[in-house]
């Protein structure tokens, strides 16, 4: 027998096992849970709050409307989150899943690049999910809206990268509270629920750093028909975020298995 | 006739371990290593714990990076052809690592696809492994209700999925029952016979006698010595061995006076914790000098010398420090 190597270093095949893996599940029960908790913050936040809001100054839409797609970029990013970080330490660490795959022809690229490809999977599971629950509440303003899917796959991509390489710097679980401390402040004011004008100009400028504030406006561009060269810069940042997050998550997963 | 064809060359092998922490030293668990396997070889490596038995075969997976010397598995440098010489070698790490969120015929499937097996033959050689492993009738079970020795013969079934040509087995039968280990040793001797290059880590001297032809004893991350079971008793050890057993506490004042710095060679006192063992060419007229030296053991036995007893004199040193 002489078999051929697979592709890619088999990144493939690691998203093939996780699929395996959640057979179990089907997509939708998947998404059912991811979208649970945005779900929450849309009914709260969005229709509660939106109701002494009414209209968002400079937008014309209603607040719901205006913060729906930022909670589904959120929720794009926490299921990649979700599959990256503790889902993935708890592989390494526990089950010696990587360990059982760095003997075989599979590579370290390939084992990294497959976990940030299943975290894409998932946000975008996620992200078609959230789109009918928009939909349900009739918050579509716009046909754009639908290409909110795919930027979730570069969503997913940013953050499935940027939490793999920090999931290789774990000690154990407490360690992820620090992942907490980063994620709540950028889901609070990554612009989620207002615009970033309110900021004054220094902060204006920190929050518009943040990996999530253009996720956020990427989104929320193609949901409210907003189509501008601004958006291209939103993809591209991502893009770039996550290539480099790639490289490091690569160059940390090697160092860590094949000591 | 036998045509020398080495599939792992080594020279000067060693492995360090990056320090843990800042401040910490980094650990050399391998410190200059040389080796030859020949090809359809079973050859073993004994060692006490912490020897750097495991970090040696995960050098020799291509998987861990030598830190100085030189390697070849297969011909190759797996520096460079990681994968290529990855695809031709089989697995069985001394801690399982298997998918435990998935049936035992799935772990077989999967891992076949991890070769780049196309999915028919690796359904085909699922089933031959599961009758290999005896574990057709768990085929559906998860993983995680199997127990530790099925866990073990999955394991090794598993790294036989692409048919490799060196099988590399870190202590593949701890854990085993004694029928288990029987029926596993007779598979091994199978794979062996067609011309499967066996490389094992063993702290089981019966095994080490049963399935190698060649082994090394390492100690420190150096190695003790090199040889056929046979040559190294020879080497090492006299035929016999006089087992004496005394009072907890009185071993060591036993063999100051039985006279253990002035035995005639190649006659040697060893003290154990538990007993006393005199390698002596004849155990019965080493048992008489004892009786006439005044001392009164409880029990006395003699036996013929075996690889435990050189696995102790190479590395006994560290037995009792
Ligand atoms: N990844 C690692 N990082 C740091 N030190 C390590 C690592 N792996 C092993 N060591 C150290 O290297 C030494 C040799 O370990 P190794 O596992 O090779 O021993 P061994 O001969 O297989 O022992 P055993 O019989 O107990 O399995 C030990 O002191 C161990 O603590
Ligand atoms: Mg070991």
């Amino acid at each position: 027998m002489t078999p051929t190597l697979p592709r890619a270093g088999g990144a493939h095949l690691l998203v093939v096992r996780n699929l395996w893996v959640h057979k179990g599940g089907s997509p939708w029960t998947m998404a059912l849970f991811s979208v649970f908790e945005p779900v929450l913050y849309l009914l709260a936040i969005g229709v509660g709050i939106g109701g002494l809001v009414g209209q968002v100054p400079g937008v014309e839409v209603p607040y719901a409307a205006y913060i729906a797609p930022a909670l589904l970029a959120t929720a794009v990013m926490n299921s990649a989150l979700e599959e990256t970080g503790q889902s993935a330490y708890a592989k390494l660490a526990f089950d010696r899943f990587y360990h059982s795959l760095i003997v075989t022809p599979m590579t370290v690229g390939g084992v990294v690049a497959g976990e940030v490809l299943w975290g894409m999977l998932r946000g975008l599971i996620t992200g078609a999910g959230f789109l009918v629950v928009i939909a349900a509440f009739g918050l579509v303003q716009s046909p754009w809206i639908l290409l909110a899917v795919p930027a979730g796959l570069l969503i997913g991509f940013a953050f499935g990268a940027a939490s793999l390489a920090a999931t290789g710097y774990m000690r154990g679980w407490h360690d992820f509270q620090y992942v907490q401390l980063v994620m709540l402040p950028m889901f609070l004011f990554a612009t989620t629920f207002y615009p970033v004008t309110v900021y004054p100009p220094v902060i204006r400028v920190l929050v518009e750093t943040l990996p999530l504030y253009h996720a956020i406006e990427l989104v929320r561009g193609l949901a409210l028909g907003r189509l501008a060269p601004g958006l291209l810069l939103n993809a591209a940042y991502l893009i770039v975020f996550g290539a480099l997050f790639l490289v490091w998550a690569r160059r940390r997963w090697a160092w860590l298995l094949a000591s | 006739m036998v045509v020398l064809n080495a599939v792992i060359e080594a020279a000067g092998l060693e492995k360090t371990y990056p320090a843990r922490d800042r401040g910490g030293t980094p650990f050399r668990a391998v410190a200059g290593i040389g080796l030859r396997v020949e090809r359809g070889e079973a050859f073993g490596f004994l060692g006490p714990n912490g020897a750097g038995k495991s970090s040696t075969m995960r050098m020799l997976g291509g998987v861990s990076a030598p830190t100085a010397g030189t390697l070849r598995i297969l011909g190759l440098d797996p520096a460079a052809h990681g994968r290529r010489v990855r695809a031709r070698l089989g697995v069985v790490p001394q801690d399982d690592s298997l998918d435990v969120h998935l049936t035992v015929r799935e772990n077989l499937l999967v891992y076949g696809r991890y070769f780049g097996l196309s999915r028919k033959a690796v359904r085909e050689r699922a089933g031959e492994l599961l009758e290999f492993a005896r574990l057709t009738e768990k085929a559906d079970e998860r993983v995680e209700h199997l127990s530790g020795g099925m866990r073990r013969r999955l394991t090794i079934a598993r790294a036989l999925i692409n048919d490799p040509e060196i099988l590399l087995l870190d202590e593949p039968t701890t854990g085993l029952d004694p029928q288990a280990r029987h029926v596993l040793w007779d598979r091994l001797f199978r794979l062996k016979q067609d011309g499967v290059t066996l490389i094992l880590t063993t702290h089981y001297m019966d095994e080490a006698e049963q399935l190698c032809d060649r082994l090394v004893i390492m100690d420190k991350g150096l190695i003790a010595d090199e040889g056929s079971p046979r040559e190294l008793i020879e080497r090492h050890i006299t035929r016999e061995v006089l087992e004496l057993r005394f009072p907890p506490g009185e071993h060591e004042q036993v063999a100051v006076k039985l006279g253990r710095d002035g035995l005639p060679e190649p006659e040697r006192l060893e003290v154990l914790p538990d007993r006393l063992l005199w390698y002596a060419e004849d155990g019965e007229t080493a048992l008489a000098r004892a009786t006439a030296a005044g001392v009164q053991p409880i029990t006395a036995l003699v036996r013929r010398a075996t690889l435990e007893d050189v696995f102790l004199r190479l590395t006994g040193r560290s037995l009792t420090d």
